[in-house]
């Protein structure tokens, strides 16, 4: 449920831009960088952008997500770690607790592309 | 062909949610007022530790509850009884609170009662350990309740909201008697994902642990600057 609402946090977002445009640009791609140690499920996502999008100004715009893994660093072994999400989050070799954690926790905007076709043909926004 | 263009946004996805967190914060500083955010899956106890909360704090601390039941004015109506000011968002079928609606919430309180009088607001979040911890609504610290009868995994399976939390509590440790549970794991799967988080096993039957979880309460309100 709560990608629906992440969905439309995006979408706001993707308007405030959109509005602020001098002219309104006809949105093709959304690039997202998601996190692997974040609440975020990408195909969740992906469905919920494909119905919130329809009829608005968004529509047949495609999200494009990049998913990052979650990487940890282990102080004590001064070295980088694959945590296994779920099982366990301290360190495989030395045991001490996940502290920094160097990839994995984004929920980003990127970038977008678009293009200038005039008029788009819907204009509605949320 | 047209020609494609591209624009940087480089920005948060729950960046409109982070600017309303910020702006609600600055309302609870203007007021000198500390607000803690509780969260945990549904049933694990928050109400009933607000209810002890508020009954062992007040009058010493002045509170306000802004109360995120689902549909419903039950929380609401119990904590109403301990005679602090409690407000309740009707959050439909949101699966968590955010900004926006905690901000209604601090806006009826501003109308209905004096702010600058407050010094604790307690926000009891929607049951749901998934969502809550990625919203952040303005508060000053997360308070993440886990109950014993949920299992040692949970905070494995869970990982997000015992990550962010400033405090956990562990709760009904009364029942531990009935159950197969180690109370050091849970603590120990806790401590790989939050090392230094303060942790107090609690039960609200009993009162057993409650005391630590009410220096921690103190300590805050101190550390934050308002209620000396
Ligand atoms: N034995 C025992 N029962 C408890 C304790 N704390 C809460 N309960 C019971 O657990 C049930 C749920 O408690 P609530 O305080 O309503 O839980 P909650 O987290 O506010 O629930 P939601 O708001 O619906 O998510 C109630 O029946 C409580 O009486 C405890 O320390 N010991
Ligand atoms: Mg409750
Ligand atoms: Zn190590």
């Amino acid at each position: 449920m709560h990608e629906t609402d992440m969905t439309r946090a995006l979408i706001l977002t993707l308007q405030d831009w959109w509005e602020s445009q001098p002219e309104p640009p006809t949105i093709s791609k959304v690039h997202l960088t998601v996190g692997n140690f974040t609440c975020v499920e990408p195909a969740s996502l992906q469905f919920a952008f494909t119905v919130q999008t329809q009829n608005t100004f968004l529509a047949g715009a495609e999200l494009v997500i990049r998913e990052t893994p979650l990487i940890a660093f282990c102080h004590p072994c001064q070295k980088e770690y694959k945590p296994d999400i779920g099982v366990q989050y301290a360190c495989p070799d030395c045991q001490s607790p996940m502290e920094d954690i160097r990839s994995g926790r984004e929920l980003k905007i990127n970038r977008l592309e678009y293009a200038l076709l005039g008029q788009p043909q819907i204009q509605e926004t949320l | 062909m047209h020609q494609t263009f591209d624009a940087a946004l480089e920005i948060n996805l729950l960046h409109a949610n982070q600017d309303g967190a910020d702006h609600n914060r600055a309302h609870f500083e203007e007021w000198g007022i500390v607000c803690v955010n509780l969260m945990s899956s549904p049933g694990a106890g928050k109400t009933q530790l607000l209810e002890r909360t508020l009954q062992a704090l007040n009058p010493e601390c002045k509170m306000a509850v802004i109360e995120g039941d689902m549909t419903t004015e039950l929380d609401a109506e119990r904590l109403r009884q301990y005679g602090v000011p409690v407000i309740a968002i009707n959050t439909g079928r949101a699966c968590h609170l955010d900004s926006k609606m905690v901000a209604g919430g601090i806006h009826s309180l501003s109308h209905e009662h004096d702010p600058a009088s407050l010094d604790l607001v307690w926000v009891e979040n929607v049951g749901n350990l998934v969502c809550p911890a990625e919203f952040e609504v303005g508060e000053h610290a997360k308070v993440a309740l886990l109950s014993v009868t949920e299992g040692e995994d949970k905070p494995l399976k869970y990982p997000i909201m015992f990550r962010e939390a400033d405090c956990l509590i562990i709760t009904k440790t009364d029942l531990t008697p009935y159950l197969e549970i180690d109370l050091e794991r849970i603590k120990a799967n806790v401590r790989q994902v939050n090392p230094q988080v303060p942790i107090f096993a609690v039960s609200t039957k009993t009162l057993e642990g409650f005391e630590g979880w009410l220096q921690w309460v103190r300590q805050l309100i101190v550390q934050k600057g308002v209620c000396v």
